[in-house]
């Protein structure tokens, strides 16, 4: 009787523990599903065409239209501008502790770059604000520092430690025997570094920049905080940007229940979610190129 | 000497990098904490906002944080540890775990806005739960969960195979055998994957912007039906949404302290874990 419980009990928790994980396949259906079916309520009211050519999002005045194009453009400027910065420093960072920093100095550094990746968003959005900000602004010469390269910067910071990490995998998962063979031949420690380690941890290093851009794309509060948000195609650095992510975040809040303007809300975050999925499949494709050197 | 000054010039690249990324956290703390300190006492901590926010302290904004995350844990790590032990102790390589392990990756790379949408269009209108913060907990349980999952099943992996044939053997049930000798060993993984995450969700503000925190309630969030403030939510709506915004900033900057405060001392205690267990094996 005793031994039938028990294994009553195991047949239970079996399917409790198979339920979980099928519960988050649902989720991200459920995402999918939600974006998907709100997306075609906006484009059976809007013209679809539209969202793609119209060169103003302009919900609120008399003369409506939903372009994606400035957000889209501004999603990207204020991304790219962010990578320009910290590509080099990760790359360079994560080479340095793999290949040059002692055992001592690596067991501080890492977890301080984990730090790093702790503070919260709105924290660093908040240092847009009162310092970096006004920084650009006092360098440049302009009024105002909330702007495309104020965001950059700072999600710049952010990126930073997701590069580093990876890129720090993917450099120690070099095998021991290339920089050997490098040395053998009569290089020192930097043509190796950048002629053999740097090039065959190329994959990994690819994954860690896709990786830290996706969370550079998806990023919200920062370039709601720091960026001005003028939903207008900007021309430059010092030039006011809104991303998709701050548009969301500063209309959702007003817009009325299923009207067009909330069905476009979802329209633009669908466009976001396949760019950050694309971003991340790539990031995932390079990383298991890289982690076939591990036996 | 032309090999001299090139690798100068590398050296300075890297050693430049590193120092650039250390003054990075070293200024961004300093930054915060030269300013946000001295505003911190008993009553910024203890007191209710006054004056519409421009006196007073964030007592309300500390204790919706806390409910919040505590609502996300309740959510998040018993789901997220059934899920890894499904995973790890359970699940074959066939087309379906390999769809599930594809769904977690690909949850853990959405953008938290997202989260924030689908927590607005499955909480608060579908399920009917308004905005509260029983529908933001459940929003950053969401965002979460694919962070507790590969931590959880990463440290269930590494119990040795031996471990659990030997219990098996002695007449244990899987259960039993997971129950009784595996999730203890490794529970300390768990752990620490189990706080970071949550350290990480205190901190988040935009799933929480339209599921239910709010710039001002004079009580305390009684019931997981109300609407509540958070840290987060409270630092961004001071730094940008106040109508006097430069009266309210040694606010604003006593409040990111308190938030940074809060997040490092989660990841410390994380540490603290990782670094205890490793001394143990």
């Amino acid at each position: 009787m005793e031994y039938k419980r028990r294994e009553l009990l195991d047949i239970a928790f079996k399917h409790i523990f198979r339920t979980a994980g099928l519960l988050t396949l649902l989720i991200l259906a459920g995402i999918f599903f939600m974006l998907i079916y709100n997306s075609i309520a906006f484009f059976l009211q809007s013209k679809p065409l539209d969202f793609i050519t119209s060169s103003q999002w302009n919900p609120g005045s008399s003369k409506v239209s939903y372009g994606i194009g400035p957000l889209l453009v501004s999603t990207l400027l204020v991304s790219l501008g962010a990578m320009i910065m910290a590509i080099p420093l990760g790359i360079f960072t994560a080479a340095f502790l793999s290949e040059f920093a002692g055992r001592k100095l690596q067991n501080i550094l890492k977890p301080f770059i984990e730090m790093l990746a702790s503070i919260p968003s709105v924290a660093i959005g908040f240092l847009g604000i009162v310092v970096i900000g006004p920084g650009i602004a006092k360098i440049f010469g302009i009024q105002n520092g909330l702007n495309a390269m104020n965001g950059s910067v700072l999600l710049a910071i952010m990126a930073l430690p997701t590069i580093v990490t990876i890129a720090e995998d993917a450099i120690q998962a070099v095998p021991k025997t290339y920089r050997e063979g490098s040395f053998a031949l009569g290089a020192n420690k930097w043509e190796t570094l950048f002629k053999v380690t740097l090039p065959a941890a190329l994959p990994g290093l690819i994954a860690a920049i896709m990786l830290g851009l996706g969370r550079a794309i998806g990023e919200t509060m920062t370039v709601l905080m720091a960026t001005g948000n003028a939903a207008a195609f900007p021309t430059g650095f010092l030039d006011s940007v809104r991303t998709i992510t701050a548009t969301i975040a500063i209309e959702m809040g007003e817009v009325p229940y299923q009207t067009t303007h909330y069905f476009a809300l979802f329209a633009i975050a669908a466009v976001l979610f396949l760019i950050t999925l694309g971003i991340n499949l790539l990031g995932e494709y390079f990383a298991n190129q890289f982690r076939k050197f591990q036996p | 000497m032309k090999k001299f000054i090139r690798h100068s010039i590398n050296n300075i690249f890297l050693y430049g990098s590193v120092t650039v990324v250390c003054l990075f956290l070293v200024s961004i703390i300093f930054q915060i904490f030269s300013r946000g300190l001295p505003v911190i006492s008993w009553e910024f901590i203890a007191d209710f906002p006054k004056d519409g926010l421009t006196k007073g302290g964030i007592f309300p904004a500390i204790a919706g944080t806390i409910l919040l995350t505590f609502i996300t844990t309740l959510l998040a790590v018993p789901f997220g540890i059934a899920c890894a032990i499904y995973l790890s102790e359970y699940a074959h390589d066939n087309w379906l775990t390999r769809l599930i392990r594809a769904a977690i990756r690909n949850l853990a790379g959405i953008p938290s806005i997202i989260y924030g949408l689908f927590g607005l269009a499955l909480f608060v209108q579908a399920l009917q739960m308004g905005t509260s913060l029983l529908a933001s907990g459940f929003t950053l349980g969401l965002l979460s969960l694919p962070y507790i999952i590969t931590t959880s099943e990463e440290s269930l992996r590494r119990v040795p195979t031996l471990v659990r044939e030997g219990s098996l053997a002695l007449g244990a049930t899987q259960l039993e055998c997971i129950r009784d000798v595996v999730l203890p060993a490794a529970l300390p993984g768990i752990l620490t994957g189990v706080i970071l995450s949550l350290s990480r969700a205190a901190g988040e503000t935009a799933p929480i912007l339209f599921t239910g925190a709010v710039f001002y309630i004079n009580s305390l969030p009684g019931q997981p039906t109300q609407e509540f403030m958070a840290l987060p939510y409270h630092l961004y709506m001071l730094s940008t949404q106040h109508q006097s915004i430069e009266l309210v900033r040694p606010l604003a900057y006593g409040t990111a302290t308190v938030l940074i405060v809060l997040v490092f001392l989660l990841n410390i205690i994380a540490f603290y874990i990782r670094f205890k267990k490793r001394n143990y094996e």
